[in-house]
């Protein structure tokens, strides 16, 4: 017989191919004859397509295109037009924000300018892409809580590459585009901000990330271990809670007393997520403008342990006279 | 599982696993426990880099007695206190240190030793004299073991590790792919993609190092700490190639949760403090100003000369040589010459 409670799956329910519902009026055509793609359809739906574009996608992929190849060849041109450096070195390549001497100028094209413009068409490309999600939603009738999730993420992103470099006044602040050059801006921020881990905001941060990995990891191995009740259909059993609810409910109770129910543990996820880069972002804002020096904030604050030092102490150099 | 998938497992697993080093690794405590306070070691690399840092056996002592060698040569601007047995054995070390190869004729017209014609004894005239400075002058970072001509050269012509100014890209006056000094894999910068020249800001010139402030809140204008996240990563570059250069980590100096904390500090992060400042003379006043003697051929891309950075001795020990006595065999490079 075959089984569908699995860790991986195993059954491909596939129906008759569909584009949806009807769309209001007003709403453009859906673009793309739907198709089935068997192996999206073992992680997913097998059903590709039809998309929705509109004058919101349309536009925010010319954005994204205009950012992404600006980027791109700010990139290849930086090892010379050379293809085969681009590729080998493309996680250290970047398109760096200006020196700090520009503070809040435009400096010339080649000084960051280049990377003021992509700012700019990141940003209007990513922001037409939230009204796009907004506006998805309210058509096909469901609430807005994807858009407010990922306007948590748009805040994390403008904190940092738009907020915090303008409370600084100065572009050099912001976030280079590069893989490597960007973590090198984490640290960098952390090492001058003397130690983020100091940063309380950070820390409740991190308590949202990681208990969003330790919820996502409940809730999606409660539903997997119940889908051969048919808990896999869940909002369903919001309304009419059948066996697999009641199981999953009944674990949790056991194990640990409490248990989130099927409406509310999607709170719980939701929350958490957006809560984690909210949070971040508050503590980003506050790296700099405010607070100079994490740890310094911490020891005032009476909360960084003290353990003891070993040997003779040490003494600054500096301020022994020493040049 | 398919056959197919198998090994394609496999072959992720290989890949994935190649960038690593295999265990066992040894860790060092070097501080309080649970504060990762540590050093971490790959025993076979170790192995592999002490062989490469052993001090050469010293010359047999010569007899002091006898006439100074400034009275029986010519043209003894330095080590003319020796006598001519003492002279000669320095000499004989100089060339296995620095010239195996060549042997004299590497600095000397062997017509006429006296003569100043090649540059590279003006050259090596010039390295005595800095080899006794470092001795005399900067304790505070090399204390009584000291250095000899061998802690850089090794049997080398020029030491190995050695830094010039980076050349531009091709296109450096383009429009397009300005570097910022960064976002390269380079050496220098420890195959990250930090600023890949951290040597000519501050083992040349002196420009500030200091990125943290002392104070917990943001102050406003003549109290704001100004260092920037710019300014901050050039930091952390030279701080990767003094990791590299000692084969250390950052706990060899810093306590981690607070980098700039002098008390919760190593004391080594004091000598490698004064070491920052005796590569900056070492440049300034003994190499730099040695440029115009050298042939074009030895010259950077930029036209500058080879300078130190703490590679240059270190080479990948916390010490050079792992701290071999080498140097008090050598008592003529312990003070500056008279002239």
């Amino acid at each position: 017989m075959a089984q569908y409670q699995n860790l991986f799956t195993s059954v491909q329910p596939v129906g008759p191919l569909h584009d949806g519902v009807e769309l209001p009026r007003g709403d453009d055509k859906r673009l793309g004859k739907p198709f089935l793609f068997h192996l999206l359809g073992r992680i997913g739906n097998a059903q590709i397509g039809p998309i929705y574009l509109g004058t919101l996608g349309f536009a925010s992929l010319l954005f994204g295109i205009a950012a992404f190849n600006i980027i791109g060849f700010n990139m290849l041109a930086s090892v010379d037009w050379n293809p085969i450096q681009l590729i080998r070195q493309l996680f250290w390549l970047a398109l760096e924000p200006p020196a700090p001497a520009y503070g809040l100028g435009f400096p010339p094209l080649d000084q960051g300018g280049w990377w003021l413009i992509v700012g700019f068409l990141l940003t209007i490309s990513i922001i037409l892409w939230w009204v796009r999600t907004y506006r998805r939603a309210r058509q096909l009738g469901m609430g807005t809580h994807i858009a407010w999730a990922f306007a948590a993420a748009i805040w994390l992103y403008l904190v940092c590459g738009f907020f915090r470099p303008i409370m600084m006044g100065s572009w050099s602040e912001a976030v280079p585009f590069g893989i490597f050059p960007h973590l090198d801006w984490v640290s960098a921020l952390s090492l001058r901000h003397g130690n983020l881990f100091y940063n309380p905001f950070h820390a409740l941060s991190i308590v949202f990330l990681y208990g969003s990995v330790l919820l996502f990891a409940m809730h999606g191995a409660t539903i997997l271990a119940v889908t051969r009740y048919g808990g896999e259909r869940e909002i369903e059993q919001i309304v009419d809670r059948g066996t697999a609810s009641e199981r999953a409910a009944l674990f949790w109770r056991w194990t640990m007393g409490f248990n989130a129910t099927m409406e509310s543990i999607h709170r719980w996820a939701w929350w958490f997520a957006v809560l984690s880069p909210l949070v971040g972002g508050i503590g980003i804002l506050l790296t700099g403008p405010v607070v100079d020096n994490w740890y310094l904030w911490s020891i005032k604050h009476g909360v960084v342990p003290a353990y003891p030092l070993e040997g003779a102490p040490v003494m600054d150099p500096a301020l022994m006279g020493a040049k | 599982m398919k056959l197919f998938s198998k090994i394609a497992l496999m072959l992720a697993a290989v890949v994935t696993l190649s960038a690593c080093e295999r265990p066992p690794i040894v860790t060092v405590q070097t501080g309080y426990r649970g504060t990762g306070m540590e050093q971490v070691y790959n025993p076979r690399t170790l192995a592999k880099e002490a062989a490469l840092n052993q001090a050469p056996a010293p010359a047999p002592e010569a007899s002091p007695d006898g006439p100074k060698a400034s009275l029986v040569y010519q043209n003894v601007q330095v080590l003319g206190d020796l006598s001519v047995g003492q002279f000669v054995r320095h000499m004989t070390s100089i060339t296995e240190w620095v010239a195996p190869k060549e042997g004299c004729a590497y600095c000397h017209n062997v017509q006429n030793f006296a003569e100043d014609s090649k540059y590279t004894k003006i050259v090596a005239r010039r390295m005595i004299q800095m080899t006794q400075k470092v001795n005399q002058d900067w304790k505070t970072h090399v204390a009584d073991t000291g250095v000899t001509c061998y802690t850089c050269h090794r049997g080398n012509n020029i030491p190995q590790q050695v830094w010039m100014a980076p050349k531009d890209r091709k296109y450096v006056n383009s429009l397009l792919g300005d570097l910022a000094g960064q976002n390269i894999a380079t050496k220098a910068a420890g195959l990250s993609s930090l600023p890949f020249d951290p040597f000519t800001p501050y083992l040349k010139d002196a420009l500030p190092i200091r990125v943290n402030g002392n104070e917990a809140m943001a102050g406003v204008s003549s109290n704001a700490n100004r260092a920037s996240l710019k300014q901050t990563e050039w930091t952390y570059s030279l701080m990767m190639h003094m990791s590299d250069s000692l084969g250390v980590n950052c706990t060899y100096c810093h306590n981690t949760r607070a980098f700039q904390s002098w008390e919760e500090s190593r004391p080594q992060r004091v000598t490698s403090w004064y070491g920052i400042r005796m590569a900056r003379e070492i440049n300034n006043d003994y190499i730099v100003p040695l440029t115009d003697q050298f042939p074009a051929s030895r010259l950077g891309p930029k036209g500058d000369v080879a300078k130190v950075n703490c590679s240059t001795c270190h080479q990948g020990a916390f010490k050079p040589l792992y701290g071999a006595q080498m140097a008090k065999h050598y008592p003529e490079l312990q003070t500056v010459s008279k002239p």
